[in-house]
């Protein structure tokens, strides 16, 4: 598998949690787009215009039925950031309503909803790095609006039980957001009860710049952004908005961003998953000094760890001269290190071009690191 | 680090430059005094001071205080508190030790070049906000 990946030659790369690697045939489709159908979407009746359109369209459905829904649920954004934002400045909430996050959500899913005007809670962590239910019982009420959680954490790797959570916000009236940023990559998603979901193609071997936010019923939420591809009619005065997904999509689209995105759709559909969660976490587990920041069980390859007396920073810096890539810092979650009471973590995550080999470098690369700081 | 870019600028010209050096930097970078520092830094531990300043590495999360005890505009004693990589504590131990008995006047004319000579290593580009950590907060401090 690793041979799809052109640049994949002679590094390990450990960072997929932040953006995985392109397959060359996203890279061609992407490619043969611009080569053969470049033109604007719903505006030209031109032959080349109305092929870009197509597939543009086609690059909606191949999403739709990807997580088991169908277009007109369909939102492209520029990513998981903006499909969130999105969410956070369209839902209409007011003084009085809250939103319950997790303690650990991405920034992404944090910053946004505080611009709302609602009140913000908390589903606090366990020891286990999994949330807590219980106290999610309490914290979920009638005043609930949104739950809004991540499916996977891209610092502790947790797998959430977005089920349970579902049925909780259900319970009380309230919506649930699942931010698939990560669990895009990793766990098959099927869409079911769920209210609204957001994720990125760069994280599942698409480009950057396009994203989903998928949603189960847009007719509460007023458009985003206004312009051109959005409105019904324009008068000088006033104007009068498209039905979803296209009141969301104002101004042209990223088009070959979208095709790109299916490309990887049906890449993925003919790629295996690896199975090295276990094989890391044992191996990474068996050095000394090293602790894991995150759940031994239900959890994705991403894996946060600290080394006894070595700023992550350094951590890194050291692996990458040996082409190890992986990443360093408080991954945009820093409410959550406050928490841990940690000031960053040394995070590598695995994908599916990703080998048991791939597992030992990294681990051979620590043990060099800490040579060095012998 | 002669051009001073916007510090919240990447300047792509010394990124470009910095790209791609081979692994006898690295070792390089490690060398015996830096991590020396990092496991012992001088001064550090807050102590009875006249003025005090902090600053944060957004990007990092590094964090450092400076505590400055000064006298008659000389700093009779200078100390730090906070955390981070093993370049940016190594330049805070050393900075603070070069600082101690200067006169406040000395200490402003502090460069960044000056920095960069007291590490010795190179530094990447990507590195100079941790090499510069101290020397930022030093000059928050006396202004
Ligand atoms: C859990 C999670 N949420 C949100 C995001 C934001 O995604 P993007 O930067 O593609 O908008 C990320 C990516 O870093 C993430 O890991």
């Amino acid at each position: 598998m690793k041979g799809d990946f052109p640049i994949l030659k002679g590094i390990t790369y450990l960072d997929s949690a932040a953006t995985t690697q392109k397959p060359i045939h996203v890279i061609d489709a992407i490619s043969h787009y611009y080569k053969t159908s470049n033109a604007n979407v719903h505006r030209g009746l031109y032959t080349l215009s109305q092929k870009a359109t197509l597939a543009f369209e086609d690059a909606r459905a191949t999403v739709a039925t990807f997580i088991n829904t169908t277009p007109e649920h369909i939102v492209f954004t520029k990513g998981t950031t903006e499909s969130l934002n999105l969410l956070a400045s369209s839902l209409n909430l007011q003084e009085g309503d809250e939103i319950v996050l997790t303690e650990m959500e991405h920034h992404a899913n944090l910053v946004p909803w505080q611009q709302t005007k609602a009140t913000l809670k908390f589903i606090p962590l366990k020891d286990d790095y999994h949330l807590d239910l219980e106290a999610a019982k309490e914290l979920i009420t009638d005043k609930t609006k949104i739950v809004a959680v991540t499916h996977i954490s891209n610092v502790l790797g947790t797998i959430n039980d977005i089920e349970t959570l579902t049925q909780l916000a259900h319970s009380k009236g309230a919506k649930i957001v699942v931010d698939a940023a990560q669990s895009i990559a990793h766990l098959t998603i099927d869409i079911k009860d769920i209210d609204f979901l957001a994720f990125s193609g760069h994280k599942m071997c698409g480009p950057t710049g396009i994203g989903i936010l998928y949603g189960k019923d847009f007719s509460n939420l007023k458009p985003y952004q206004f312009g051109g591809d959005m409105i019904k009619e324009v008068t000088y005065e006033t104007s009068t908005f498209q039905e979803a997904p296209y009141k969301f999509e104002a101004g042209t689209p990223n088009i070959a961003g979208a095709i790109g995105l299916a490309a990887a759709i049906t890449y993925l559909e003919t790629a295996t998953h690896p199975h090295i969660t276990e094989y890391a976490l044992e191996k990474l587990q068996s050095i000394e000094g090293l602790k894991i920041i995150g759940p031994q069980i239900n959890r994705a390859p991403v894996f946060s760890f600290t080394l006894e007396g070595i700023h992550p920073h350094d951590v890194a810096e050291i692996l990458s001269k040996h082409n190890i890539c992986v990443r360093a810092g408080h991954h945009c979650a820093m409410p959550l290190m406050k928490k841990l009471n940690i000031h960053g973590t040394t995070r590598a995550s695995f994908y599916i071009y990703n080998t048991k080999e791939d597992v030992d470098t990294l681990v051979e690369g620590i043990k060099k690191v800490q040579e060095v700081f012998k | 680090m002669n051009q001073e870019t916007h510090p919240s600028l990447v300047n792509p010209l010394i990124l470009k430059n910095q790209i791609g050096e081979d692994l006898s930097e690295t070792e390089e970078i490690y060398k015996e005094n830096i991590i020396d520092h990092y496991k012992h830094p001088h001064n550090k531990g807050e102590i009875e001071h006249t003025t005090s300043h902090r600053e944060l590495n957004t990007s990092c999360g590094d964090e450092l205080t400076i505590y400055l005890n000064i006298n008659n505009n000389i700093i009779e004693n200078i100390s730090f508190t906070g955390h981070g990589c093993a370049i940016s504590q190594a330049s805070v131990s050393m900075l603070t030790d070069k600082l101690k008995g200067m006169s406040v006047e000395q200490a402003q004319q502090i460069s960044q070049e000056d920095i960069l000579n007291l590490l010795g290593i190179p530094i990447s580009y990507v590195r100079m906000k941790c090499a510069l950590l101290s020397l930022k907060t030093v000059q928050g401090a006396l202004c």
